[in-house]
């Protein structure tokens, strides 16, 4: 049995009183690489707030590295749907990074050479150590993303978290994104969120379907109860999606019956 | 320009109009990069309320606008602090409340009553020394707590949900924020009125903005920028005999319009060259 993570048991959460997750248990295991993926409004975002320590659930226990995620925030790095930051925002890439390096206990640092360090170090393994001094807004949103990695990756995280990671990115873009996270994969934990059920990266080890209940699977493969899970439907007659897939190394699905 | 000097309340003025560009470079740097200008504009019209207010209960008159400011500043940070893009109608509400609601307590106020102009464009050709201590007080309280709060600020700014994750206590900060921000703005209000308050807390920073790569730089830039605009706005209202407040929020304004004529063009010019 692999050492676990993250440890989410009997975890419900509700909005205004509309349960949003229901009975939700999951374990994420050292070295993984998982797919959450689930319609909109399933509840995927609001399982990663939870394991992040951002909301709290209502009832059920999440434990990250055996306590509260509160309590793991340096060793979770979280990279946000690039959506959501301003990008006319005056501050530099090398900035960007060095916010990753607040910290809870001593949250006044300078801006000392070895914390430059550090934060160059990150954006180098990224290869965008060059755009360092430039502002945010001045990059395309693939190069964006990578500087956003880098500040998840400064404080040396041992699980990365990431919210619809490909939104905005070309496919070339993508392609690149999904070679990378295979390569931290090899001394990170991942975790993916992404409301695209057919395009998840084939170096995916396991697969978590949300949508209200969690269906996880080990295997990185979508079956057909996952897909009952996400479309919903008591007969192939009212259900109106249809998978198509073809051969690897594009991943084939089971039939929908 | 230099012979007007010769005068006290054109010395007054000018040092008056530089403290503003001060303290709203600072202010209007963080308002305009978290997107509450709305919410300042509620503060500054709601504070008449606590003018009329004080007014009508026979109130000191700063204590008593400054604690109305405060209250409905904190109002209306707790309907912004979730939802920081969906609180637009609340704020509406109380800006268009205190307005009324200092209108009618200034009806009801037997004798005096205090002119609307004179807190809409302020007179900053009468402003007293004693003021001018006041303002530079806040300045330098401005950039002490800048300076101190730096990193935290940028973070909940930058980007509220990963500065929760980093242990920035982000409501009582988003809390703090306004609540300097209504003292600042009904100080400043004081001094050079609501309008030219409302201008300079925007314009100087929007202008600036594209061109700064920090927060700090778009403070500094913006002070400097909105006192260019306060001396020469100055400069025209004792050449030409104009009013003073309008003079520099025209002065502001044209530098705002040639600002986006020059950004177009640079666009143009960049889409050429592809």
């Amino acid at each position: 049995m692999p050492e676990s993570i993250v440890q989410i048991e009997d975890v419900s959460f509700a909005y205004n009183g509309e349960t949003v997750l229901k009975d939700v248990n999951m374990d994420i295991h050292r070295g993984d690489y998982i797919a959450m993926i689930g319609p909109n409004g399933g509840g995927k975002t609001t399982l990663l707030k939870l394991i992040l320590g951002l909301l709290k659930p209502h009832r059920g226990t999440i434990r990250v590295n055996g306590g509260p995620p509160s309590q793991a925030a340096a060793s979770i790095g979280y990279v946000p749907q690039n959506a959501h930051i301003n990008n006319s925002f005056p501050i530099t890439v090398l900035d960007v990074v060095l916010m990753g390096m607040l910290d809870r206990q001593k949250r006044r640092f300078r801006k000392n050479t070895v914390r430059r360090q550090e934060a160059l170090a990150a954006l180098e393994q990224l290869d965008m150590a060059d755009a360092s001094d430039k502002k945010i807004g001045e990059l395309s949103g693939g190069q964006r993303q990578r500087v956003f990695i880098a500040r998840a990756l400064v404080t040396r995280p041992q699980l990365l978290l990431f919210d619809e990671p490909t939104s905005g990115i070309d496919t070339k873009g993508q392609a690149d994104f999904y070679f990378l996270l295979k390569e931290l994969n090899k001394t990170i934990t991942i975790l993916v969120v992404s409301h695209d059920l057919l395009v998840i990266s084939r170096f995916v080890k396991s697969v978590a379907c949300v949508n209200k209940v969690l269906h996880y699977h080990d295997q990185a493969e979508i079956t057909g109860d996952m897909l009952e899970t996400m479309y919903p439907c008591t007969g192939e007659d009212v259900c109106p999606v249809e998978l198509v897939a073809h051969g690897l190394p594009h991943r084939v699905l089971q039939a929908h019956d | 320009m230099i012979e007007a000097l010769q005068f006290e309340f054109m010395r007054h003025a000018l040092l008056a109009g530089l403290l503003a560009s001060l303290i709203c470079g600072i202010m209007g740097t963080l308002v305009v990069v978290n997107r509450i200008v709305f919410l300042s504009g509620g503060i500054a019209h709601a504070a008449y309320g606590g003018i009329g207010l004080s007014l009508y209960m026979g109130w000191p008159h700063l204590p008593g606008t400054l604690g109305f400011s405060l209250a409905s500043a904190m109002v209306m940070a707790a309907v912004s602090v979730n939802t920081r893009h969906r609180a637009d109608t609340i704020v509406g509400v109380i800006w268009a409340l205190g307005m009324a609601f200092g209108i009618i307590m200034v009806d009801l106020t037997p004798g005096y009553n205090v002119d609307l102009m004179s807190y809409l464009f302020g007179s900053i050709l009468t402003v007293p020394a004693a003021d001018l201590w006041i303002m530079l007080g806040i300045g330098l309280g401005l950039i002490l707590l800048v300076t101190l709060y730096y990193q935290d600020l940028l973070a909940l700014s930058y980007d509220e949900e990963f500065a929760r994750l980093r242990g920035v206590p982000v409501t009582v900060l988003y809390f703090t924020l306004i609540g300097i921000l209504a003292i600042a703005i009904v100080m400043v209000i004081q001094v050079v009125g609501l309008i030219l308050v409302i201008a300079l807390l925007t314009i100087p920073p929007y202008i600036v903005e594209r061109h700064a790569k920090s927060l700090l730089h778009m403070m500094a830039g913006s002070a400097v920028l909105g006192a260019v605009f306060t001396m020469g706005g100055l400069w025209l209202a004792y050449q030409w005999n104009l009013t003073s407040g309008a003079a520099i929020i025209m002065v502001a304004g044209g530098g705002f319009i040639i600002s986006e004529l020059a950004q177009l063009s640079r666009r143009r010019h960049i889409h050429k060259l592809q």
